[in-house]
This record gives structure tokens, sequence and C-alpha cells, in this order.
């Protein structure tokens, strides 16, 4: 296809779609369907080409790095996938801290470093049992006080299980953060850059751009799910820690490896963390036994900023006497 | 209607409505500067977003909401004091009862004020009504305040109502024509038939009962916004009456020290007496008692049981906390029990110094109540950036309290300037036969 942008350079923004729509085709949806699609050609090419239906009923081949996919308006985003009920599984036993899924997590919310939807705490339960990283993504519980709790439903439960928030109805009473046991909310304390370079329209599925005075966080990745993508810390985590799937159909995988749900809970004794509050994860943990690595791997190559944060834990001041 | 005695009265706080003195204009420059000071820190704090205050992810309510339960405490007292002392006619409460309901309405008129100040797009204020979901408890909050402010203008308008004719009517007193104009309209015709008195004494005692249920209902809802989240520290099912005890216990401390200026300021010597200290000072050390009676069951089931995020707290509350919670928990009980407690102690002053204490502790109990439970959450924070480890107020959410104090200071003033500090018409109200000092 002929580039847009040659014929007239000024218009050479990243705001500027080739608004022509496509329909991918199945050699990029994973799931087989059809999903709406539109080209950004100012983006970088990869070289690989996929082959997509234009709206008018052409072939054409282009570049896979070109494919863009519409996001859901915020009406359509308090719907849910129908038919689904996510669900995500954490193996303890493999994370070493390598903080890929923070990162790419942040890259792909366009977020500042100063937010982050998935945290690394370095957690020990009592003074004799093992320490271990525990990576904590939003719980997407079935009973969210966060949603109980907000006065304007900015924030809300769907049918596929996802709990998200509207950044355009959010009024930053910051209720949520608070009902939230688990620390999982942010709130955009100022306006950070990082924002701007998303120049897509806002959904609440895709939790990008950010707003300031309102509150945000882990989202699952619907508008990647809708293209038949993992979420971006499964997908980024090189030691495959994070598994995602459908309670329904009772499938988890990481990308690489496929296990049915239940009898991975099953086998492995998964748990959700902090049952006794009753609020009813999405989130499911596999307990780090056998592992995969030892603990201190996990402070290997941190940034410093990073590393101190571990510094008042009673694992490192154990470490530090010693 | 304007009989000698209340012409007389009248004569005495003619003075305080006809004319300002110089002090008092520098007094009220001074206040209006630290509102100006405050409307500043506003400017900052919705230009450059709320990173300017010391609330992060992890403690996301400072002091703002503590000042939020702060006056809306004050608030009450005034309403439940006023509202059943008239209920109960109590004869002395009638040189004193002014003050109560302008405490009332004007702390009332604060409060909401800083919980607006925590909201992050207050451009989506109106969102709370056009998307208002009634299993929030901050859609209960808006409901109930609402309602408070409107009862209580009521119950205020009802309250000054024959003043404001007993004004309009006397001619001893020098006042510019709009003013005049101003209370005869205010005044709505009321001459003082005896039917309108009827009505005026039903409607007032329908509202006194109203007020005190309205604010009973207020402060609950205030605390259950705390105590329906599942924090370790707030969720407790004694939140609701602790925190309307709390509430008339600060309010009772702000009445006092109130009392004490007005008796300085205006030379009311002869009207608020030793008696009216005491028989407050008295109240106050009921609620005390009851204060700490809660505080001490709310902390000791949690520290017995030591349930692992409980014990955390408690750690916090005596290590980081110490001397705050020794101040808002010890000092601010025992210390209105001991110079109420002993008859010899009971001067004005020391009542007045007491007051002060109880004022400042209730403020720091409720700091302690909101923010070392937001630093000790179910996760522990692990965080390289301090701002995000404790939480350090900056000088815009200081500024902004300083403002909100200065205003409660210039209502009082210019509110005195307009309506006798002290209920002329009901002082000359003969007191009914049965009548005794229920107190002393």
């Amino acid at each position: 296809m002929k580039r847009e942008s040659d014929s007239n350079p000024k218009k050479s923004s990243r705001r500027d779609f080739l608004k022509k729509s496509l329909v991918a085709g199945a050699g990029v949806v994973a799931a087989g369907g059809l999903v709406e699609a539109y080209l950004d050609t100012q983006a970088a090419e990869s070289g690989e080409k996929v082959k997509v239906l234009t709206t008018d009923g052409e072939i054409v081949e282009v570049d896979k790095a070109w494919l863009r996919y519409p996001r859901v308006s915020r009406k359509e985003s308090r719907k849910g996938i129908p038919g689904r009920k996510f669900v995500m599984v954490i193996d303890l036993a493999r994370c070493k801290n390598a903080r890929a899924c923070v990162e790419k997590c942040q890259h792909g919310h366009h977020l500042p470093k100063d937010q982050e939807f998935m945290k690394v705490y370095l957690l020990q339960d009592t003074e004799y049992t093992a320490p271990y990283w525990f990576p904590k993504p939003c719980f997407h519980c079935d009973n969210p006080l966060c949603v109980s709790v907000c006065p304007v439903g900015a924030t809300y439960k769907r049918t596929d299980g996802i709990v998200l928030i509207d950044t355009q109805r959010c009024i930053g009473c910051k209720f949520c953060i608070t009902g939230c046991p688990y620390s999982t909310r942010v709130f955009a304390w100022r306006h950070y850059e990082e924002y701007d370079e998303d120049t897509q329209p806002y959904s609440p599925e895709a939790s990008s751009p950010g707003v300031e005075g309102t509150v945000s966080k882990c989202d699952f990745c619907p508008d990647l799910i809708r293209v038949g993508k993992l979420p971006y810390c499964v997908s980024a985590c090189p030691m495959g820690v994070i598994f995602f799937g459908d309670l329904d159909e009772d499938v988890v995988t990481n990308g690489a490896e496929t296990f049915q749900f239940s009898q991975l809970i099953r086998d492995r004794a998964g748990y959700r963390y902090l049952e006794v509050l009753g609020t009813r994860p999405s989130v499911y943990y596999l307990p780090p036994v056998e592992r995969q690595f030892p603990v201190n791997r996990g402070f290997d190559g941190l940034e410093e900023n990073v590393s101190k944060r571990y510094e008042n834990t009673p694992y490192v001041k154990k470490q530090r006497r010693k | 209607m304007a009989n000698g005695k209340d012409q007389a009265l009248l004569t005495e706080f003619a003075p305080q409505i006809e004319r300002t003195s110089l002090i008092q204009f520098i007094w009220i420059f001074f206040l209006v500067g630290v509102i100006a000071a405050g409307f500043y820190a506003l400017y900052v704090q919705i230009s450059e977003g709320h990173i300017v205050t010391g609330m992060r992810d992890n403690v996301v309510w400072g002091i703002y909401i503590v000042n939020f339960i702060f006056f809306m405490g004050v608030s009450y007292a005034g309403a439940l004091i006023s509202g059943t002392l008239h209920l109960f006619r109590a004869e002395w409460r009638k040189p004193i009862i002014r003050m109560a309901e302008f405490i009332t309405i004007i702390a009332l008129l604060i409060g909401p004020c800083y919980i607006l100040l925590c909201i992050g797009r207050l451009d989506r204020l109106p969102y709370l009504v056009l998307f208002g979901r009634i299993q929030s408890p901050i859609t209960w909050d808006v409901i109930a305040i609402s309602t408070d402010i409107f009862g209580c203008l009521i119950f205020l308008y009802l309250a000054i109502l024959r003043d404001i004719a007993a004004i309009r009517d006397f001619q001893g007193i020098r006042l510019p024509n709009w003013k005049r104009k101003l209370y005869r309209i205010l005044a709505l015709g009321y001459v003082g038939t005896p039917e309108q008195q009827k009505r005026l004494h039903r409607a007032t005692d329908v509202m006194a009962a109203m007020v005190i249920a309205i604010a009973v209902i207020v402060y609950s809802v205030l605390a259950w916004i705390f105590s329906v989240t599942l924090q370790p520290g707030w969720h407790s099912t004694i939140f609701g009456p602790y925190f309307v005890i709390a509430a008339v216990f600060s309010g009772c401390g702000v009445m006092i020290v109130v009392m004490w200026l007005f008796r300085k300021i205006y030379r009311l010597e002869q009207f608020i007496t030793r008696k009216h200290f005491v028989n407050v000072g008295i109240l106050m050390l009921i609620l005390a008692a009851l204060f700490g009676y809660f505080t001490f069951s709310d902390y000791l089931t949690k520290w017995y049981g030591s349930e692992r995020n409980d014990e955390l707290l408690i750690n916090l509350l005596f290590d980081e906390y110490y001397w705050l919670f020794i101040l808002s928990n010890y000092v601010g009980v025992l210390m209105p029990m001991i110079v109420v407690g002993f008859p010899k102690l009971r001067t004005i002053n020391n009542i007045t110094i007491s007051a002060i204490v109880v004022i400042l502790a209730l403020w720091v109990n409720r700091y302690l109540i909101v923010v070392p439970t937001l630093e000790s959450p179910y996760l522990p924070i692990q965080d390289s950036r301090p701002a995000w480890l404790f939480y350090n107020s900056t000088w815009v959410e200081w500024v902004l309290t300083a403002a909100g104090v200065a205003f409660f200071a210039l209502a009082m003033t210019v509110g005195s300037k307009f309506i006798p500090i002290i209920n002329v018409s009901e002082m000359q109200d003969a007191p009914p036969p049965e009548d005794e000092e229920i107190l002393v």
C-alpha cells in the first residue's frame, strides 16, 4: 500500500492514521474470529507482512507493525467480552523479579515510572518461613469493594470478571483506593508527559491515555484480549511466571505452556491471597515450592531506586546483619 | 414586641452592630488575608495537581479529611448543644445558645469544603448527582450533609428571627438604610402576635429535634466512610457512635473557647458567668469519659486479639506516633476530667485551657485514625520514594487548614456584628416557674 505521508510530508505526525477500515485476517488473530483494525502508516516497519481484507473486499498485504485495533467506546467497555470469565495464575516458584512485566505494562499503558499497575513485592510471611517474590496485579475481585464504594460508577465489574475504571467519569475522591485492601490502585497526582505519548482516543479497556486527578490500575488488558493477544505482563515475562486464561474454558496459558486451570490449581495447591477478606479474587497464586531461582537472584541488575524498596524488608535486614 | 427590658438589652448590644472598631477592622483584614492565602494555595493545588500535597498512593487522605471530620464534629456539637438545651428548656442556655447556633452553621459550611479539597477532579463534581450511586457511602454523605446544612440553616434562622424583628423595631440603634431594610425583609413580618409566637415556638421545637437526629445520622455516615472499608484500624463496628461522641466532645471544647473569647471582647461578664463555663465543662467531662471509654475499648480489642495488621498499626501508633497518641488519647481525656472534676480547679481560665487541649487532642485523634492506618496496609509498603512511605503534610495543606480556621473566626466576627451574639429576645422571656439550674 502507498504510504499516505509520502504525498503529504506535513502530516507526518503519529496522530495521522490512515482512516481506511480493515478487517484483519486470521493470521493476526489467534482466536480466529474477525477483528476490525486500521493502519498507522507512521509506525516503523517490522518487515513482516500480513494479508488483510479491506472493507471494499480487497485482500492487500501490509506491514504487521502498521496494524492498529480501534479501542472500544466507554459505553461498550462496560459490557465485557461475551461468554468469558478471565482468570490469572501466578507461579511464585518461577519469579526472580526480572521486572519485565512491570516495564512492559508501563510501556503498553503509557505510564510514568511513578505509576506501576504491576508491583513486585518481596514477601516473607513469618520470620522462619521462606521469602519469595510476589508479582501483584489487580485481583479483579468478584466481590470488589472498590466498585461498591465508588460514588459515580466510574469503576465497574464486567460480565467477563474484569474490573475497569473509566477515568473520564472518575472524580478522584480516592475512596476506592482506601477500599482496596491490596494497595492496587494508583492516583495520577499530576499530569505526566507519558500520557501524551498515546495518540489514540481514550478507552477504559486500554487505561490510556492517563488523566490527571483520577485513579487507575491494572486492567487485565482487555484491548489486547479482544485481538487475541495475552496481557502485557504475561507475554513479557521471560520465566513464564504469569498464566492467563478463561475460567469457563478451564484453561490458562503463559504463551509457551498451556494448562488445564482446575488441574493446575489442584496439583500445585493454588491459592488466592488474603482469602480471609472475602473479596474473591480472580488471581490465583502457586506456592513457591521447588523454585527455579534462589530468592537472591531477584536483586540482580536492579536499578538503585528499585533495590532500595526492599531495604526495610525483614529478609534484607537479616541478610545485612549476617 | 419591644418592651423595656428588651430595649435595655438591645442598647447593650447596639454598639456591636452599629460600628466596627479599628482593632476589629485589622482583625477582619488579617483573617481575609489568611483566607486569600488559602485561595492561592488552592490555585497552586489545582494548577499543579495534588502532587503539591503530602498525599500519595498509600496515604491518599491527609489533613484535609482530618479537617473535614473536625469541622463536621464541631458543627454537630453546636447542633446537639443548642438542640438539646432548647428542648430541655434549660434556662442557663439562653446567653450561650446563639453562639452554639453560629458554631453549628459556620463549621458546617467549612467542613465539606475540605472533602472537596481531596477530590482530584473538581470539574466533575456534578457527577455526584448526575451519576450518583446510592450504594456508595459518599452518596450517603452527600445526602446527609446537604440535609444537615438545610436543616441547620432553618433552625438558625428560626432562632434569630425574633432578634431580627427586635432590631427592626428598635429605634435606639443607628443603622444605614440598607441594613434597616435588610432587617425588615429578613424579619418576614414577624411582630410577635400570640399566633406567630406559638407557631415560631412549635417550629423551633420541631427543628431542634430534627437537627439532633440529622446530626447523629451525618456523623455516623461520616464514620462509616472509614469503617465500611477493610482497612485495619478503620474496619470497626464502634466507629459510628465513637465519632458521634468525639464530635460532641470536640464541639464542647470549641464552645467554651468561643464563650471565653466573646465574653472578653464584648464584655459579656454579666451574661456569661462561671456557671456557664462549669455547665458546659461538666458536659465536656461526661463526654471525655465516654470518649475515653470508646477509645480504650477500640484499641484494647485491637491490641488484645493482636491480629497481624492490627498489631502493626498499634506498634506504629506506639512508636512513630507515641507522643501524639499520648496527647490525644490520654492528656485530652484526663485533663478535662481533672480540671472540671475537682471543684477547686474549676475556674473559667482553667476550663478554657483544658478546652483548648481538648480541641487539639481531638484533631490529633482524627489524624491518628486516618494517617497511620493508611501507612500500614495489608501488603507492606515497599517503596524507595520517601513521600510514598510516610505522609508529610505540605505548606499547601497547612495554609488551606489555616484558611478554614480563619473563615470560622471571620464568620463568627461578622455574624456577631449582624445579630447580637446573645439571644436578646429569649433573655427577656420570663423563666418557667419550675425551672431549676439542672447541672449546678
